[in-house]
């Protein structure tokens, strides 16, 4: 049936080639699986090599007081309560080992003095506890894993992208995709499928996500009929840049804070004294964010519409070590020597908290052979992540996604038949666009969608708001259906945006709906007709999945956190500042 | 004020330069000029990019003839009014408009001798022994030294060089402090060092300032001579199992 196409067989397909597929890709490959990896871009290109700052695990190398115990709960708080206690617990425990193994695996993190892997400190982390590279240590642990994957006989296939999971009686046993370079249709037979696709920024106009960022794992798990859950929290990282416009949202390092600087308004004045005095520019990502945008609103904004934020108080030599692509981004891009004066930020668009329900132990979706890690899964970080904590989730939870699909396709009895009709239906799909003889671009639908999620679905959000965004998208979807794409189907940039914008449609009416839904602020969801937590929201989940051509949202109750670990978050802080 | 850009648009079947006019902003580099080309004149126009910040060496191209990152090159760092010519990189094969064919260096890549760490040894080491492993470690694989390197686009031997971006990763191998591997004889047979003869092309277009031949390059072909062309020492290591200088 699938002869008209190229077609792969392999054990394990894992979706997406950053931290958390490789890791996984690795997992499953050294428990015997075959292993395929499809990536949109290039190999090393994926998100994960602009992570900056540093992977969280509690080595305790800098503060001796620190433990897993201290992590976990610095998490669970920074998560307003609403992680997945299973999944955080997971992390903080095996943290330490993953940051070791990639040590093993030739990844070399800068030193203490006395030789060991150095931690720096970082928002809403109560020790010094990131492990990192000056800030470029997403790059180093891409190579890493990059390097030690292709040693393993990983089969990766580049520049492809995936448009649809090919189920049989609801069980994921397949994949259909098109090479980005020809155009040309592939099909994947798999056992079991890792989505490890990452998020969707790329729906927001002030973003420092990549064109990868399209929320494809989260839209192709919602086809295959699997939930997601708590889309509503997505996080504006407080520091992207802010001028000029051609660099507006990239991305300034948590670092840059948490080497030691500080942010000060049009006034002079360190604002955060107001927002949060006991952590002030080390608070948390969404309490920073929230406050350098009052500050700007209110009339106390830096000449872009941002804040300062100074580095410059320290030694020129050690800003230029510590952060060498911070000193070059200013440098290359704004004509800013941030050694001798301030650089100018304001929130960022960075990280979407919630993804596919899976479990804890397994990474396995609500689909049969369906699995998820990274930031296309959700429930690890609750309602806000801190920062660093994405590193080690991806090493940790890639790890156990990857075990969890090998051990599934260990079970499998084989390769399941592909259904010609869902084939059929996929190619048509990407194919109808080139067909019309007239209608809109892709790119006007792009820059409206941005337009509609960054002004309604920001980061103070409203019912009335939430509702005008719901009826925006959802009347860009319409229009999406009408979509015309000229030339033609090799490497072909309009065409792959076409599809990938269905894929952001589709996540951010989840997003708006799930916004909509949660009547109360917690974490990153930030209501402004509801601007106090409310407790019985604080135990439920919102679920969002796909009926047809619907989006629905419900409530489902959390998992009940064990007394044990209740008791680490209660406890009193047995850490300080180093 | 309109930026005039020239953009190379074809395939392997051919192609030529084709002119676009962008409205120029404050900061602009050659990246936004071809993303803008793309939302609102070529939907179709293809260019790899990632990051946009000089982090992921995505979007490698030729700006005026020479190999750039197309997002941290200025517009304003052209003569104002004057044509910007893009083009793809010359030494890989093109794909389409400034999309190249790179595969060649993933599988270049495949065949280094992999991280082999010390068996039973502490995993302590200061930071200034890390120093020159962490400067080649910075690499973003924009393949930019490849390009512009005259062995592989002059002489066209990518059958037997791997470049100077594969010769950085096996230096970084080679003085990681926990390494116990030798890649002296993949540096002689397999990668065909000795056919570069340093003339430092590569470390001019570095975009993150790796002093590829010096630091890296140079110590390696001394590496390969003390290995392979100095029985003495050859001999002299066979006794102390050290990996030379």
């Amino acid at each position: 049936m699938t002869e008209r196409f190229e077609s792969h067989d392999v054990d394990v397909l894992v979706i997406g080639a950053g931290g958390a597929g490789l890791r996984a890709a690795i997992e499953a490959s050294a428990l015997g699986a075959r292993v395929g990896v499809v990536c949109k871009s290039l190999l090393g290109k994926a998100h994960t090599v602009m992570a900056e700052g540093g992977v969280a695990a509690a080595l305790a190398h800098v503060d001796p007081r620190d433990s897993w115990k201290v992590h976990f709960k610095d998490t669970m708080l920074g998560g307003k309560l609403l992680n997945n206690w299973r999944m955080a617990q997971l992390h903080a425990q095996e943290a330490p080992d993953r940051v070791r193994e990639l040590e093993h695996w030739g990844a070399v993190f800068d030193r203490t003095q006395d030789g060991r892997i150095l931690q720096r400190n970082f928002g809403g982390h109560s020790a010094p506890r990131l492990a990192h590279v000056g800030d470029r240590t997403g790059l180093e642990m891409i190579r890493t894993l990059q390097d030690h994957g292709v040693h393993q006989g990983l089969e990766v296939y580049m520049e492809c992208t995936v448009t649809k999971l090919l189920t049989q009686d609801r069980r994921v046993v397949g994949a259909f995709a098109y090479w980005r370079e020809t155009g040309r249709f592939v099909t994947f037979r798999a056992k079991a499928v890792v989505l490890a696709t990452g998020g969707v920024g790329k729906a927001y106009k002030i973003t420092s996500n990549s064109w990868e960022y399209t929320g494809d794992g989260h839209a192709l798990a919602m086809d295959a009929g699997a939930e997601l859950i708590d889309m509503e929290f997505f996080q504006f990282h407080p520091t992207g840049m802010v001028w000029p416009p051609g660099v507006q949202g990239l991305l300034v390092t948590e670092a840059v804070r948490g080497e030691g600087g500080v942010l000060r308004n049009a006034a002079g004045e360190r604002f955060m004294e107001r927002y949060d005095p006991k952590r002030m520019e080390l608070s948390t990502r969404d309490m920073v964010a929230r406050a350098i945008y009052t500050e700007v609103k209110e009339g106390r904004g830096s000449p872009h519409g941002g804040a300062f934020l100074d580095i410059s108080h320290k030694q020129a030599e050690i800003v230029k070590k510590k952060l060498p692509s911070m000193y070059h981004q200013f440098m290359d891009f704004a004509n800013i020597d941030i050694t001798k004066g301030p650089m100018e930020v304001g929130p960022t668009v960075h990280y979407i908290m919630g993804g596919v329900r899976v479990d804890a132990d397994t990474g396995a979706a609500t689909v049969p052979g369906l699995f998820a890690a990274g930031e296309s899964s959700g429930g690890m970080h609750g309602a806000n992540r801190l920062g660093g904590n994405s590193l080690s989730d991806l090493l940790v939870f890639g790890r156990r996604a990857g075990a969890g699909a090998a051990a599934y396709a260990q079970k499998a009895p084989g390769h399941a038949p592909l259904d010609p009709a869902q084939i059929s239906g996929a190619e048509r799909e990407l194919l109808t666009p080139f067909e019309r003889s007239s209608g809109p671009d892709p790119y006007s639908i792009h820059r409206r969608l941005q337009d509609s999620m960054q002004s309604l679905v920001g980061i103070y959000r409203t019912e009335q708001d939430l509702k005008r965004g719901i009826e925006a998208v959802q009347a860009l979807r319409l229009e999406a259906k009408t979509m015309r794409v000229e030339g033609s189907r090799a490497f072909n940039p309009g065409w792959h945006l076409a599809r990938d914008l269905d894929n952001m449609l589709l996540v951010s009416e989840a997003i708006a709906r799930c916004a909509l839904q949660r009547k109360e602020s917690r974490g990153a969801h930030a209501r402004l007709d509801y601007p106090n937590p409310d407790p019985a929201l604080g135990r439920v989940n919102s679920v969002a999945v796909r009926e047809g051509d619907e989006v629905r949202v419900s409530q489902a109750p959390l998992p009940e956190m064990p007394d044990e670990l209740r008791a680490l978050v209660d406890a009193e802080p047995v850490t300080a500042k180093a | 004020m309109d930026a005039v850009l020239q953009v190379y648009r074809g395939d392997a079947s051919g192609g030529g330069l084709k002119e676009y006019r962008v409205p120029l902003e404050e900061g602009m580099v050659v990246l936004d000029a071809i993303h803008h080309i793309q939302g609102h004149q070529a939907p179709d126009l293809a260019v790899r990019w990632n990051c946009k910040a000089a982090k992921c060496g995505s979007c490698s191209a030729e700006v005026n003839g020479r190999p750039k990152l197309m997002c941290k090159t200025r517009m304003d760092a052209y003569p104002a009014g004057e044509p910007i010519v893009v083009q793809p990189m010359k030494t890989f094969p093109i794909v389409k408009d400034l999309v190249t064919d790179v595969k060649w260096n993933y599988e270049v890549n495949k065949k280094i001798p992999p991280f082999t760490p010390k068996q039973d040894a502490e995993w302590r080491w200061k930071q200034e022994d890390i120093d020159r492993v962490q400067e080649f470690r910075k690499c973003i694989e924009c393949f930019l030294c490849q390009d512009v390197c005259h062995v592989l686009r002059s002489h066209e031997r990518k059958d037997a060089f791997a470049g100077p971006r594969f010769l950085v990763r096996v230096a970084g191998l080679e003085m990681h402090p926990m390494d116990s591997g030798n890649r002296a004889t993949f540096l002689k047979d397999d990668a065909a060092i000795g056919l570069c003869n340093i003339t430092k092309c590569c470390t001019e277009v570095c975009p993150e300032d790796i002093t590829i031949t010096d630091n890296a390059i140079i110590p390696l072909k001394e590496r390969v001579v003390d290995e392979h062309y100095d029985p003495l020492r050859k001999f002299f290591r066979l006794f102390t199992g050290k990996k030379g200088s």
